[in-house]
């Protein structure tokens, strides 16, 4: 593994690094095995085709299929899909937490540079939380109950080589102030803290040595609204002053649209859309995309009927031959039954549905080249593996 | 009259306390209201013994063919509501009046078991509340059974085929067959709806039916709702925290907040001009992916209370900006500020809504 601090000394320094958007993973030469091309430049973190399978008795359900996407420094990345659209699954592949039955079984993750899929449990832990942490949906249960806050942060520094007391305490009285909590919190017990308090010392404990990129699984969506968009804020303002990139994954369409700069939408294991959040939001493509913008209500403006997206999502051990939102899509064609999309571009998003395959050239570049392995049957899965620009 | 003592009964005389106060009391239309419902919890030890105020003085009501929405944070007393509503809590003190008949008043067994026809509940979580080792059809069969004893077995099972047809479970006869796991969250709440729906109810309290759902089944859901109020008359309390979903399906809205009604009203008024500031509050924070985003707007750091052996005082004041002295002395009550439009706080006016939030 490169080592890691040397690259970080601009990142603590607040925003002024930001403008500069240096891109650490060219720095870091002795990357893991490059599978094809060269790292996206400047992106802190770039997953290609990336697939879990989870091993079941009856063969492997694929969680997760080929799915590609880059995060550049400092951003802030949705992820929003229905339950068991694979979305947790990715951030495990990419945080390597997948415990079996789930494998990783293709693709990889180049994190500043370096593969993460060639690491070994130990270079894996030298980079976790320091450069790259995870902050898990439920904070009641990934917070040990039976020790302090205190006790715990200490864990994570102490693996990390910080064993001065005085630093250690200072430290953590240091990053439960960022997050809004009294200092007097760090002897408290995770059972004397609200929902809204976990929640926020677990992000307080993954910003200890101001990581690069920080994993988010849902971790709002047990609070209640006036909780959420407070802690929606937080995180935005931290993001701003440390400049750390995160990947925000949820359910909660609306809830994103404020706060994110890209936007990926996935259905199926697969990546139904992504680009500009804002661009998403305003002229989704995937018809899966406008369904969901359609499924909820707003408090502002008409009360008009919506009618949210009949059916249910595929079962992913049998997946569907062709498109796999074509059983619940309101423009299915003839062919998306037996083909295969790809992933194409069309004005700044690439978009899997055929509807756009004559957009403005295939997608290539950047998200795209999801459709370029072989043996899914579908006649047109050649066709977008065009060159990475 | 459809009352408790309107349905087909075997003991006459175990009937005649709940039918005695008649059809609903005069004044009133009605189809449940409670009056200063309280329900307190004793918490901690014999040598700390204190009193959590799960719901304090709760003074509400439900017309008929009508969806009342009430929201609030996690422990500002929804569900205790729900619970106490069905009597699955006794209350502290406080009454409720269904169809105008105190339920202190019911006695027997029979009594109960008409009651809980009448105002069944549907539950959050579809995947516990379906026992997994029986077919679909073992809880709804096993409802008729127990509720509409008059109904032969064939005309049970044609009845549960019609309650599944209304939630769109179709073909009913197959999805009757099927075992839990064989349905999504979505279908498991549509059976939680058939089967409250098989009682012939009047109300059905639904507590945060939705929630455990995502966001492209939540509106079938709501709809369905909708329709069960539109086309088989009945009543829906809808416990929620999402406002949004609040808007689209109720009729009436009701605020709680730390065990208290801070507002109610009809839905669109009290989302057009809230007067209470938490409502205020609780607005200013719901995410709108169509309206520009204004941060800054509810940074609000504040967290409900824990309602332990509270002083009197609204239970808002210290997160309130616009908190007065007598805020800290005088609970507010529930004042009509404007027709059917009631907020509980000391500065809320009837005129321009005061402004705390957003």
């Amino acid at each position: 593994m490169p080592s890691g601090p040397a690259n970080r000394a601009g990142s603590a320094s607040g925003e002024a690094a930001r403008g500069a958007a240096q891109p650490p993973g060219a720095r870091s030469p002795a990357a893991g095995p490059p599978a094809a091309g060269s790292p996206r430049a400047g992106a802190i973190l770039e997953v290609r085709d990336l697939s879990v399978d989870y091993l079941a008795g009856s063969g492997a359900v694929t969680a997760v299929d080929r799915v590609s996407f880059h995060v550049d420094p400092g951003e802030f990345m949705g992820i929003v899909g229905e339950s068991g659209c694979g979305k947790s699954t990715l951030l495990f592949g990419i945080a390597r937490l997948l415990a079996p039955p789930a494998e990783l079984s293709g693709g990889c993750v180049m994190f500043r540079g370096a593969n993460m899929v060639g690491l070994t449990d130990k270079e894996l832990a030298a980079v976790r939380w320091k450069d790259l942490s995870v902050v898990m949906q439920s904070a009641m249960n990934a917070l040990n109950p039976v020790t302090s806050i205190r006790a715990q942060f200490r864990d994570a520094m102490r693996a990390h080589g910080v064993t001065s007391r005085h630093e250690i305490a200072r430290r953590s009285a240091e990053v439960l102030q960022m997050v809004g909590i009294d200092p007097v919190h760090l002897d408290s017990y995770p059972h004397q803290l609200s929902g809204g308090m976990r929640q926020r010392s677990m992000i307080a404990m993954a910003m200890l040595f101001t990581p690069e990129l920080v994993i988010m699984d849902e971790p709002t969506s047990a609070l209640d609204v006036v909780a959420q968009r407070s802690l929606m804020v937080q995180i935005k303002e931290l993001q701003r002053q440390y400049g750390f990139a995160v990947i925000f994954v949820t359910h909660d369409m609306s809830l994103i649209s404020h706060f994110s700069d890209r936007l990926m939408v996935m259905y199926a294991g697969q990546v139904a859309e992504i680009g500009a959040t804002r661009r998403v939001f305003e002229s989704p493509l995937h018809p899966y995309s406008a369904g969901l913008m359609e499924a909820f209500p707003s408090i502002r403006g008409p009360r008009a009927e919506l009618t949210g997206i009949p059916g249910s999502p595929p079962d992913l051990a049998r997946p569907p031959q062709g498109c796999r939102f074509a059983p619940r899509c309101p423009k299915v064609m003839p062919r998306c039954t037996s083909e295969q999309p790809g992933l194409y571009r069309a004005g700044g998003t690439d978009v899997r549905c055929f509807l756009h395959e004559g957009g403005a050239g295939t997608a290539g570049a950047g998200n795209g080249g999801a459709g370029d392995s072989g043996g899914d049957g579908g006649g047109v899965a050649g066709a977008d593996s065009g060159s990475r620009s | 009259m459809t009352g408790l003592s309107a349905r087909r009964g075997r003991q006459a005389d175990a009937r005649s306390a709940a039918g005695a106060a008649g059809p609903a009391a005069p004044g009133t239309g009605a189809l449940l209201r409670t009056e200063a419902l309280t329900k307190h919890f004793k918490v901690g030890t014999a040598l700390s013994r204190r009193t959590l105020h799960a719901a304090d003085d709760v003074s509400m009501s439900i017309g008929e063919r009508q969806i009342v929405a009430l929201a609030g944070e996690s422990g500002s007393g929804k569900s205790t509501i729900a619970r106490l509503l069905t009597r699955i809590y006794k209350p502290t003190s406080g009454e409720i009046y269904f169809q105008g008949t105190p339920l202190s008043s019911i006695r027997s067994r029979a009594d109960r078991l008409r009651y809980s026809g009448l105002v069944p509940m549907v539950f959050q979580d579809p995947f516990s509340s379906i026992n997994p080792v029986f077919r679909i059809s073992h809880g709804v069969l096993r409802a008729l059974a127990l509720h509409r004893p008059e109904l032969s077995r064939r005309q049970r099972y044609a009845e549960a085929e019609r309650v599944f047809g209304v939630v769109g479970l179709t073909p009913a006869a197959e999805v009757l067959q099927r075992y839990p796991h064989e349905l999504s969250g979505g279908q498991r709440q549509r059976v939680g709806f058939a089967q409250a729906l098989a009682m012939r109810p009047k109300l059905i309290v639904a507590d945060e039916p939705v929630s455990m759902l995502d966001v492209s089944i939540r509106i079938g859901l709501l709809n369905l709702m909708a329709r069960l109020r539109d086309q088989e008359g009945v009543s829906i309390l809808y416990i929620t925290h999402d406002i949004a979903s609040a808007r689209y399906v109720a009729d009436r809205l009701i605020v709680m907040y730390a065990g208290h009604i801070a507002e109610s009203g009809p839905v669109e008024e009290v989302l057009a001009g809230p007067r209470h500031p938490y409502t205020q509050l609780l607005l200013s924070a719901v995410p709108d992916p169509r309206a520009p985003l204004a941060v800054g707007a509810a940074t609000d750091r504040g967290e409900p209370p824990k309602v332990i052996d509270p002083a009197p005082g609204c239970r808002f004041r210290w997160r309130c900006p616009l908190a007065i002295d007598r805020c800290h002395q005088v609970t507010p009550e529930l004042r009509e500020l404007l027709p059917a439009h009631h907020a509980a706080c000391h500065v809320a006016r009837a005129g321009a809504a005061t402004k705390a939030f957003g």
